[in-house]
This record gives structure tokens, C-alpha cells and sequence, in this order.
């Protein structure tokens, strides 16, 4: 539908596989991730290379998808689109976890036009990608993009997360919001509903401005998608895992990028 | 709710055993007095803890259960959760205020709370290894926890103790066989 800027594509691309390049981080930052009774979370979107510093743009909140322990949808308050982050409160009323992500799933084109021979891009669903090529277009690429930026706060007690069975997404044994310095956390990643094998995922604390090494934690998933962490120091912790397989939907597109990115609280 | 008893069987063990065999503990807590600027009460709980980490029974919570905004449960219950170790391993399961385990914040001072093994606020205990854990978070000050192992049922009277460095003083157990 809309013809993006080099640059804004660019974007597009480090978002869904941002460990092909030296991408900026997409983040979601939860004002507190544990709350005693109803209370409001207020959240920062924003992507930047230093963790969590808002230094670069604002991440787009047109995926936002807030679920409430019951399931149901919950919707954004206050929101707010500032030059460097976005930001949004969530009135938490419910006993139990929420998630808070940022789905973007979409597909991106590029082709050769065939009057000026120049290189054209296109960014749509899944569904419309086909329609904003040109029938005489040449050497067309289409990359079908699955994204989740999540992360997960909880009123008193926690509760179970349903798993969505969609792209790459992140399983917990426990609470997503009950982990602490030198304790243990065992996850497991799932592509559509099935373990992620092998896969890569890197582990950084926050507040990278104020230390020279990056000092990510790099891990790997086992036969079963399970890795697990001994978390270092209290501190918001990124979560970040990428991969790309061939289960297209778009019957185009050669190609599906899948990306995900959790914002996690340790304590100390 | 783990704390809160139904008080019949009490009343019927009271009538059948002879409350000296009852065995039970008494834990006396000192609140520093700290020089700062702005000083608060700090919030404390006291818990007894399996071998597990689970929590066995909630001793005694103090937080600011003030309730001049009609709020019934009182002022502070939002900052409950920053007893960070209590809430995690149980706290969040309680609803605030217990009869008998939660009360006001004290001043500082050394504050002694007796307990019989199966009334108030005290559960009956399997034999076993236990720990007992204070913690005290402090509004624009610190958080200390401190806990002292110690087997039940006990079989001599016996006094451990543990000391904090920074929002708790000396933590002092005393086991009544």
C-alpha cells in the first residue's frame, strides 16, 4: 500500500531479522513489572542501539496488542508518539500477568522497475504485498516478516501465559516476572507451537551506556527449544532471537523472517 | 489465607492438650535507629520457610495499614510487594490485613512476637529443617533480609540469632520445646 523511503524499509528489515545486520534494538520497558493490587503500567516503545536508552525512533505501536489474565484485550491509555519513544500507560486491574507486545507481521517487496531499470520498495500485509508490484516489474523479492517485542507484568499472584502458536514466542516455566539474581530460569522458544531447535539467543542487561562490553549472554536452544539462564545481576534484561524458514503464507514470498524480543525484570 | 485457621480445632485441642507441651518459638526483632533526613518505618515480615523456600506460615506483616483514604485494607498495601523475598515466595497469596499477622509499622527498637505451634498465626510444623526470615524494605532507604536455619520440633531451648548490617539489627530466635 504505501511506498516507504529506503531508510524506513532498511528499518523494516533490521526489525524482523535483526541479527542479519548491526540492527537497532526494538524494545518495550515496563515502568515496574510486579504490582501489588490494580495499579498502571506506563511502557516506553522505542528502538535504539543502547539498552534502554531512548536515543534513535520511536517503535510503531500499530501491532500493540495488550492481554489481561483472562484473556481478554485490554486497550492502551494515554498513548503518546514523541520524537524518540512512544509511550503508553495500561490500567492493570486484574490479579495475574499480562502481556504487552507488539506483533508486526507483514511482507516487503522489492523489484526492478522496468521503464527507469530503478530499485523499488514496498512494505503491506501478507495479503495486499502481491497488489503494489507492478505487473511488469523484474527481479521481484518478497520477504514475508514475523515479529513479536513483548514483555509481561503481574498483579499479586501470577498466572499462566497462553501460548499464541504464532512465529517465534517465548514459553516460560513460571512467571515471566518471578525472576531473580542467581537463580535459574528455564525457556523455551516455539515456532508456530513447535520447539525451536538450535537457535541463537542472546541475553543482554540494560543500561549498556554505562559499561565498555556489551556482555550479552549467548545461548543456544536444545532439541526440545529449551535454554536457560542464571540470571547475573537484578536488573531489565532484552531477550532477543531471530531465524527465517520457508513457511510462507504470501504465496510469493521465498522466505519468512521470524524475530522475537522480551523485556524481562530480574531482581536482586 | 494460609494463616487464617478455623478456630474449632483449636478450642478442642486446647481443651485436650495440656498447653505446656505445645511447643513454640518467640522471635524478637530489632529496627535500627538510623540517622537520615527522611526516615520511615520499615515495612517487615517475618515468615518461616521449608527447607524448599516455601513459606510454612507468615508470621507478621508491618506496613501502613492506615486507612485514612477509606481504603480498608489500608494506605500501604502497594508497597507490599517491595518486601521483594516475601512477596515472591508467598506473600502475593495473602489477602491483607490477617487477624493476628499483619499490623502497623514499628518504631525502632526491639519488638518481641510469641508464637505456639498451631494457634495464630503459627502453623503446626512437620518435622524437619526450617529457616526463619525477616525482611524489612524501607520507603527511600534500603532492604535487608535475614534468616536464621533451625530444626522443629526443638529439642533443647535454644536461642539462634542472626544480625543485619544495614535496616535490621540483631534477629533473635527462641525456641520453646
Amino acid at each position: 500500500m504505501t511506498h516507504f523511503t529506503l531508510r524506513t524499509a532498511a528499518l523494516a528489515i533490521a526489525l524482523s531479522a535483526a541479527s542479519l545486520a548491526q540492527a537497532h534494538n526494538a524494545w518495550l520497558l515496563p515502568s515496574s513489572t510486579v504490582f501489588s493490587k490494580a495499579d498502571t503500567v506506563s511502557v516506553d516503545a522505542a528502538i535504539s542501539n543502547d539498552l534502554f536508552v531512548a536515543n534513535h525512533a520511536p517503535l510503531r505501536l500499530d501491532g500493540l496488542q495488550i492481554t489481561a489474565p483472562d484473556g481478554s484485550s485490554v486497550k492502551p491509555e494515554s498513548e503518546a508518539k514523541l520524537k524518540l519513544r512512544n509511550v503508553f500507560d495500561v490500567s492493570v486491574a486484574q490479579q495475574g500477568t499480562y502481556r504487552i507486545a507488539v506483533i508486526n507481521s507483514g511482507a516487503f517487496a522489492s523489484w526492478k522497475d522496468k521503464a527507469t531499470g530503478q530499485t523499488k520498495r514496498a512494505r503491506g500485509s501478507a495479503e495486499t504485498i502481491a497488489k503494489d508490484i507492478p505487473a511488469d516489474a523484474q527481479d521481484v523479492t518478497i520477504t514475508q516478516s514475523s515479529g513479536r517485542i513483548e514483555t509481561f507484568v503481574t498483579v499479586g499472584k501470577p498466572s499462566a501465559l497462553k501460548p499464541t502458536g504464532q512465529g517465534l514466542e517465548l514459553i516460560t516455566s513460571g512467571s515471566p516476572t518471578d525472576l531473580a539474581k542467581g537463580e535459574k530460569a528455564t525457556f523455551t522458544l516455539h515456532i508456530d507451537g513447535q520447539p525451536a531447535k538450535d537457535l541463537d539467543v542472546t541475553v543482554t542487561a540494560g543500561n549498556t551506556q554505562y559499561r565498555d562490553k556489551l556482555e550479552e549472554l549467548k545461548l543456544k536452544t536444545d532439541d526440545k527449544g529449551q535454554f536457560s539462564v542464571t540470571w547475573p545481576a537484578a536488573g531489565m534484561y532484552w531477550l532477543d532471537a531471530s531465524t527465517k524458514d520457508n513457511k510462507t503464507s504470501v504465496p510469493q514470498a521465498k522466505e519468512r523472517r521470524l524475530s522475537y524480543a522480551a523485556t524481562l525484570e530480574v531482581m536482586p | 489465607m494460609h494463616v487464617r485457621y478455623s478456630l474449632a480445632p483449636l478450642a478442642i485441642s486446647a481443651l485436650f492438650s495440656a498447653p505446656a507441651f505445645a511447643a513454640g518459638l518467640a522471635v524478637n526483632v530489632e529496627i535500627p535507629r538510623l540517622n537520615v533526613s527522611e526516615y520511615h518505618r520499615p515495612y517487615v515480615a517475618a515468615w518461616i520457610e521449608r527447607a524448599d523456600n516455601s513459606v510454612a506460615g507468615t508470621l507478621a506483616v508491618w506496613y501502613d495499614v492506615r486507612t485514612k483514604t477509606n481504603n480498608p485494607e489500608g494506605e500501604g498495601t502497594k508497597w507490599l510487594k517491595d518486601l521483594r523475598q516475601w512477596w515472591r515466595r508467598g506473600g502475593r497469596e495473602l489477602a491483607v490485613p490477617v487477624d493476628g499477622v499483619t499490623g502497623a509499622t514499628k518504631p525502632a527498637g526491639k519488638h518481641q512476637l510469641s508464637f505456639t505451634e498451631g494457634t495464630g498465626a503459627m502453623p503446626k510444623l512437620a518435622p524437619g529443617a526450617y529457616k526463619l526470615v525477616v525482611e524489612a524494605a524501607r520507603e527511600v532507604g534500603g532492604r535487608e533480609v535475614v534468616s536464621i536455619p533451625f530444626q522443629w520440633p526443638p529439642t533443647t531451648a535454644a536461642q539462634p540469632t542472626g544480625t543485619g548490617k544495614e535496616e535490621l539489627g540483631e534477629i533473635k530466635l527462641e525456641l520453646k520445646p
